[in-house]
């Protein structure tokens, strides 16, 4: 079962390399689209595209090894008739780490 | 780079330093700049801790002996280092050595004795011991001993004592207590009562010799006064014949002075005067010699008299008061024979003076009438014839002027006489007086000694009667002492008996309980038998049936090894990366081989689900595979909860590509907080798994945190999985060994 902790690292990093450069290649598309059509050939939208792309590449990837370590907390509403004793749910918003 | 480099450096220095003390450079720096004075500072060091060791060791032992004589116990040659030091060690006081036995009596002792000895009676000493109860004889013996050693003189006294009858009581308590002490001082153990044959030989032989003495003395009695009495008539008749010859002679010299005779007759008679005279000296010489001897035998038998009155024997005093009385009588005897004979003496000493008297002046006028005519003879009777007128005249007138001459002579002799007389007289009363004295002495010693034997004889008598009244209060005091032994006889039977009674019925008691006793103990020793021969049959009985148990529980452990071996062996079917076979079976076939033990059924089930479904992986393929996990590991040693962008990834990318560590290092027995290192860590637990140690590998790998430890996630429940498999069947293993271990029976 090793594989799948060790490849998984493999994996994660496949699709996270895939996934950018796919990412990157359609920004880059759809600027190369913009600039042709909209924006009169300037360059600008395709840098903006590709990095637009790859921005979003890099967030799914850094999101995808931060997987393991989100917490997902949940809004509990206290009832009324609750005691003061019982214990309510702290409710934890996503936690954003400092880079 | 400049970190990591810094820091790959800091840690290779702290692992090479981690051990060495800070202080050792200091030291090692020191050791290499001086060191010789090092040395003899060690040197010295050593000295003064040795010498201080050695001073306090004596001072300690100075105080405390034990521990003293556990240094020289234990220390050769210590025990002389410490005599030199402190002396010897003291020794324990011994036990006072008293023998000496307590002799000293306090006078109260010696009146008591002697106020007992006196209310015994008069005891007589030739019968003391019968006399005497054993116990006083014993007792009184005793306290003689004592006072013996008290007064530390005992004079030795024969036995045989004086038995005066003045004195008796005072004489018999000394000659008892002398007797006791002449007796009693060769031997000071245990006085006994002399025996009664001891007492009648010592008696006989007292009175045996006592006889023997009396014959003796009695004898040279005899012998000396037969001698002395022979002597004495003897002398006696000597002095008689001198007497007679004294007065013989007197008469024939009166005779012849007196006697007108015929010159023929004178001339014999003359001649008879002669023979007379000559036969009173020889008379008187015979005499004298007689009462020398006469003399010498009344000494002789004087002095045997005093010899047998100084050996003071009763029965020889009326020998010796007859023969002084003898001796007395033929005293006196022999003095009056003496007497007469001096006075004889005397009486012929005058009538020889008048004769001489006579004859001289006979012989004067013989040489007057010769001078005046020497022709005429001497007898001048017969001359009337011859003579003529002038002669005649001449002779007439001579005649005449001499009768003139012999009146006047005799006027003159007249006058003296008187004066004479008167000396004459006194002369003689002088004399006489002597003589009477002599007389007197003599009657008086007589008197004296008739006296004294008179004395003598009265003391014999009375001393007899005394001696009859002794012995019958003797036998008065014997009579009464027969009756009062017999009644202590009688009363000492009375309370023997009911002693003898008494002890005689508690050894009848006693035996009858011993016999009782062994007669019970025989019992109880059978019953003793038959319950251990009950005891022994039952456990032989148990022990076959152990035996046969015994047997069960090893053909039981033996399945169980058989199949915890099989269980083992299961375990070594894996391969490469290819778990084992599923523990399944063996685990089933474990757990039906240990139905009832439940030490074994708990083992057994737990084996962890996984094993049994899946089975486990080899530590090989473990080890393989931690070989490629510890790339990845190292590679996002940086990532953890709080740091997992991709540019912690990208920087623990760096810091793997760039970070060099040990690739086996070995674990420290202690982790520190720098040992958390994931490079570290990774190293210790390569260095774990190279040696076979996969618990320890999994500790380390347990402490890797974040993304490492995810990553390694896997690879720990795998290997904890071995683990606890291995565990388990490991524990079975030795369970199962012990178990057919304590079953086998021993050769």
């Amino acid at each position: 079962m090793s594989e799948k902790a060790a490849n998984e690292h493999a994996r994660k990093w496949d699709r996270c390399l895939a996934d950018t450069a796919v990412k990157t290649v359609t920004g880059l598309g759809v600027g190369i689209v913009f600039s042709l059509i909209v924006f009169k050939r300037r360059a600008w939208p395709l840098s903006f595209g590709s990095g637009l792309g790859l921005g979003m590449g890099y967030s799914n990837c850094q999101h995808d090894f931060r997987s393991p370590y989100l917490i997902h907390g949940r809004m509990v509403k206290v009832s009324a008739q609750c005691n003061f004793h019982c214990l309510s749910e702290v409710c934890d918003t996503r936690s954003h780490h400092a880079a | 780079m400049l970190r990591a480099c810094l820091r790959g450096a800091n840690a290779t220095a702290r692992k090479n330093y981690r051990r060495i003390p800070l202080t050792s450079l200091q030291q090692c720096r020191h050791y290499t700049a001086g060191e010789s004075s090092s040395a003899s500072k060690v040197v010295v060091a050593g000295l003064l801790t040795v010498s201080g060791g050695i001073g306090g060791t004596v001072l300690y032992a100075k105080w405390d002996h034990k521990f003293r004589a556990a240094v020289e116990k234990n220390v050769p040659y210590s025990d002389w280092l410490l005599g030199l030091a402190l002396g010897p060690a003291a020794q324990d006081p011994g036990l006072p050595i008293k023998k000496r036995v307590e002799l000293a009596q306090p006078p109260s002792m010696i009146e008591k004795q002697v106020k007992k000895e006196g209310a015994e009676g008069p005891v007589k000493d030739s019968s003391p011991a019968p006399s005497q109860p054993a116990q006083s004889l014993e007792e009184a013996s005793a306290e003689a001993t004592h006072i013996i050693s008290a007064i530390g003189e005992v004079p030795s006294v024969p036995a045989p004592c004086d038995t005066e009858a003045a004195a008796v009581k005072e004489c018999n308590e000394c000659h008892e207590h002398k007797e006791a002490t002449a007796v009693h001082p060769a031997s000071t153990e245990p006085m006994k009562e002399r025996p009664v044959e001891e007492v009648a030989a010592r008696l006989a032989q007292q009175e045996q010799e006592e006889q023997d003495i009396s014959a003796s003395v009695s004898a040279s009695l005899e012998d000396s006064l037969a001698s002395s009495a022979k002597a004495t008539l003897q002398a006696i008749g000597a002095q008689e014949a001198a007497l007679q010859a004294i007065m013989q002679h007197t008469d024939k010299l009166k005779e012849a002075m007196e006697a007108e005779v015929l010159p023929e007759e004178k001339s014999n008679q003359w001649k008879d005067l002669e023979a007379a005279l000559a036969d009173r000296t020889t008379a008187l010489n015979d005499a004298r010699a007689a009462l020398l001897k006469a003399n010498e035998s009344l000494d002789s038998l004087r002095s045997v008299i005093d010899e047998s009155k100084g050996l003071k024997i009763s029965s020889v005093r009326p020998l010796v008061l007859a023969a002084e009385e003898n001796l007395h009588n033929m005293v006196v005897d022999l003095d009056k024979m003496v007497m007469k004979v001096q006075s004889a003496e005397s009486e012929a000493k005058i009538v020889s003076q008048y004769s001489e008297l006579v004859n001289e002046a006979k012989r004067q006028f013989q040489r007057e009438v010769s001078s005046l005519t020497p022709e005429i003879q001497a007898n001048w009777k017969g001359l009337t014839g011859k003579l003529s007128t002038d002669d005649l005249n001449a002779l007439i007138a001579h005649a005449h002027r001499r009768i003139d001459q012999l009146n006047r002579e005799l006027a003159e002799q007249k006058v003296r006489e008187k004066i004479h007389i008167d000396a004459a007289l006194e002369q003689q009363k002088l004399e006489d007086q002597k003589a009477l004295d002599n007389a007197v002495n003599t009657a008086l010693q007589h008197v004296k000694e008739d006296a004294r034997l008179d004395q003598e004889r009265k003391l014999a008598e009375l001393r007899e009667v005394m001696e009859a009244e002794m012995r019958t209060q003797l036998r008065r005091q014997a009579a009464a002492h027969t009756d009062h032994v017999q009644d202590v006889l009688k009363v000492q039977e009375h309370e023997l008996k009911a002693e003898a009674e008494q002890v005689l019925s508690s050894k009848m008691l006693e035996q009858e309980t011993r016999y009782r006793q062994l007669t019970q103990e025989q019992l109880d020793n059978f019953t003793l038998d038959m319950n251990t021969a009950y005891a022994r049959l039952k456990g032989v009985e148990e022990a076959i049936d152990s035996h046969v148990v015994a047997e069960d529980e090893a053909r039981k452990a033996h399945q169980l090894w058989l199949s915890v071996e099989a269980l083992s062996y299961s375990l070594k079917t894996a391969e490469a990366d290819v778990p084992t076979v599923p523990l399944e079976n063996a685990a089933q076939a474990v757990r039906d081989s240990c139905r009832d033990n439940d030490f074994a059924l708990a083992l057994a089930s737990a084996l962890p689900e996984k094993s049994l479904q899946r089975g486990v992986y080899s530590e090989a393929s473990l080890r393989a595979r931690f070989n490629s996990l510890r790339s990845l590991a190292r590679r996002v040693a940086l990532i953890d909860e709080s740091r997992n962008s991709l540019y912690q990834y990208f920087l623990s990318y760096l810091q793997a590509a760039l970070l060099f560590e040990k690739s086996q290092e070995a674990p420290p027995s202690q982790l520190s907080s720098e040992d958390l290192d994931p490079f570290k860590l990774l190293s210790y637990a390569s260095y774990c798994l190279e040696h076979g140690d996969l618990e320890l590998a999994a500790k380390l790998v347990n402490q890797l945190r974040g993304e490492a430890r995810r990553v390694v996630e896997d690879w720990l429940i795998e290997a904890r999985l071995t683990l606890e498999t291995r565990q388990v069947v490991n524990l079975l293993s030795a369970y199962a060994n012990a178990v057919g271990l304590g079953t086998t029976q021993a050769p």
